[in-house]
């Protein structure tokens, strides 16, 4: 346990030494503002009646605010967290201080858990810099705070998927866009997944509608944690990081 | 304290190292010899448990290196090619890093940080960044990290690559210092640096052991035969029959001839110092002695010398008369592999 937290020390250590750490906070923060504004913006045209609901009346913040914004969330994280997890093997590996690493008294498992709390934790706080936007709706309205909490475990476990995707593919190459492009492409193609389940039978819709990375947050920040939505991404993380370990042996035996 | 039993390590269709056996005692330092893709670096990065071998065994501090890999390399010190730095560190967050991950204690981090900088002299370089590091500091702050746990086992790849002649000095005594209490293993391929740092030296070449001796034993034995370069200007005259006469002479090649002045090489066997006979014989024709020299046995010839012998490791081990376990490690059975 020691070796892991010193790893994810150090990697998060390299993430706030070089500007990676920052470009991710400021952009984050950005776009997270924008979405934030303009999700204000139509909840404020909703409430003054805009929309020919007949006058000002009553929107549940939750609904029509925190929501949508998780689900925008997500869409920005789907091209930032790739570029946190590129660098994480592929950087040692051209550098060749993997070799360090891999002589020194760890086991794969530390290695790579090491890194993944390391990813987590930059992500926690890219995360935790929304928690001033969202406090500003509990000053200024009564949003549940069940849905609010439980949205942020959704996305929690949702970039932990990620992040365990990006170090599979990193621990596969030595070149940190060939990992951060990758990691995008897979991750837009378990996104957009359950497109195809239109056109074809029930049976394979239900099953792609599973595998989509998306359909399983959108209860969590409704206020439901779903044991079938925690496992999901529980597994993805999982297979994620058993990937990572067997591409890790794999280099090992190829040289 | 290294053993390590008919190795071989392929990659798909190519054998980077073949059966390879050699062992290593307590406290010896043990130069690995060989022309670059010899397989020295995959022989190394065996040892540290970096490379499974695809057969054989290795042993290291009496711990099987894939089977309890944990525990050898608790006791194994490596450096690495490539300096293993991280850039965005400074040399002392990044040997407190590999203290940590080394498992050295947290009441002796400091002082072995502190000795492993006294040792390899970057005392004065904790807090410098190690991407903005020279070649020779890189290299010596790779060196302090590999010692930094007091391994019994070292493995140096090339310590004194990149290195200025005094650092090259420096670091050889350190490495000579560290052979009391540690084993050393360290590549090169410069022949006077095994000659001046190791008690016995492994030639490797296409991934095969060629020879094992000790340096004393090898230099002898890659001087059996003597070569001098000649010069001299005969004034057309044909000076090989006079040359070859002379007592001890075993050949004479012409080795270049321009405007009536030959150079010749002269081979002689060993321990028969010529040079007054020839010298004599040039004279006494009447010919210009422009240049009589002892000519050097540089590493190709060595190589190709060694490499072009039937059974060059046999017959080594058996001249040398010395080396148990050199005669061991090559006359064993090859039965397991």
């Amino acid at each position: 346990m020691g070796n892991i937290l010193t790893l994810a020390q150090k990697e998060l250590r390299a993430y706030f030494v070089s500007p990676i750490a920052y470009v991710l906070l400021v952009f984050f923060a950005l776009l997270f503002g924008y979405f934030y504004v303009s999700s204000i913006n139509f909840m404020i045209q909703l409430s003054m009646g805009q929309f020919g609901m007949g006058g000002p009346q009553i929107v549940n913040i939750n609904e029509f605010m925190i929501r949508p914004l998780f689900g925008n969330t997500a869409v920005i994280l789907l091209f930032m967290l790739p570029m946190l997890t590129m660098r994480s093997f592929a950087e040692e590996k051209r550098s060749g201080t993997i070799e360090l690493l891999l002589t020194s008294p760890l086991t794969d498992v530390q290695i790579i858990l090491g890194k993944f709390l390391g990813a987590m934790a930059l992500y926690t706080l890219m995360l935790s810099l929304t928690l001033v936007h969202i406090g500003v709706l509990f000053w200024y309205g009564e949003p549940e705070w069940a849905p609010v909490l439980s949205g942020y475990l959704g996305l929690l476990l949702m970039g932990g998927s990620f992040i365990s995707i990006g170090l599979a593919i990193s621990s596969m190459t030595k070149n940190q866009i060939v990992a951060g492009v990758s990691t995008f492409a897979v991750l837009l193609l378990f996104w957009i997944i359950n497109w195809m389940g239109d056109a074809s039978g029930t049976m394979t819709q239900s099953v792609l509608a599973y595998l989509s990375i998306l359909e399983h947050l959108d209860d969590f920040s409704k206020g439901v944690i779903d044991t079938t939505h925690v496992t999901y991404y529980v597994s993805f993380i999982t297979l994620g990081l058993f990937l990572t370990a067997k591409s890790m042996d794999m280099a090992r035996w190829n040289g | 304290m290294i053993d390590v039993q008919h190795v071989t390590k392929r990659y798909g269709p190519l054998t980077a190292v073949d059966d390879l056996s050699f062992r290593v005692e307590r406290g010896e330092i043990l130069g690995f010899l060989g022309p670059n893709g010899a397989g020295k670096t995959t022989t190394m990065r065996i040892l540290t448990g970096y490379l499974p071998a695809t057969e054989g065994r290795v042993q290291v501090a009496g711990f099987d290196v894939f089977e309890q890999p944990i525990e050898a390399k608790r006791r194994t010190g490596y450096l690495p090619e490539t300096p293993p730095l991280y850039p965005e560190m400074t040399v002392d967050e990044y040997l407190q890093f590999v203290a940590r991950i080394k498992g050295v204690p947290a009441s002796d981090r400091q002082a072995q940080i502190g000795s492993a900088m006294e040792r390899t002299s970057i005392a004065d370089m904790g807090d410098r960044y190690c991407g903005r590091l020279s070649k020779g500091y890189r290299q010596r702050v790779g060196l302090a990290q590999a010692i930094l746990h007091n391994p019994d086992v070292l493995i140096l790849d090339e310590p004194t690559a990149g290195l200025d002649p005094r650092q090259i000095i420096e670091t050889r005594k350190l490495i000579t210092d560290l052979a009391g209490d540690h084993t050393v293993i360290l590549s090169t391929h410069i022949l006077p640096e095994v000659s001046q740092t190791c008690q016995r030296v492994v030639i490797i070449n296409r991934g095969r052991v060629v020879a094992v001796d000790t340096p004393d034993n090898l230099t002898a034995r890659l001087q059996g035969s003597q070569t001098l370069y000649l010069q001299v200007d005969t004034q057309g005259a044909d000076p090989l029959p006079a040359l070859e006469g002379v007592a001890g002479v075993l050949s004479v090649t012409v080795a270049d001839k321009r405007d009536g002045v030959g150079g010749y090489q002269v081979e002689s066997g060993s321990g028969d110092d010529i040079r007054r006979e020839l010298s004599r014989t040039v004279v006494t024709n009447g010919w210009g002695l422009l240049e009589l020299r002892p000519q050097q046995m540089s590493l190709e010839d060595i190589f190709l010398q060694l490499t072009t012998e039937d059974a060059p490791a046999d017959t080594l081990a058996a001249d040398a008369g010395t080396g148990d376990d050199a005669d061991e490690a090559n006359t064993e059975d090859r039965t397991d592999g």
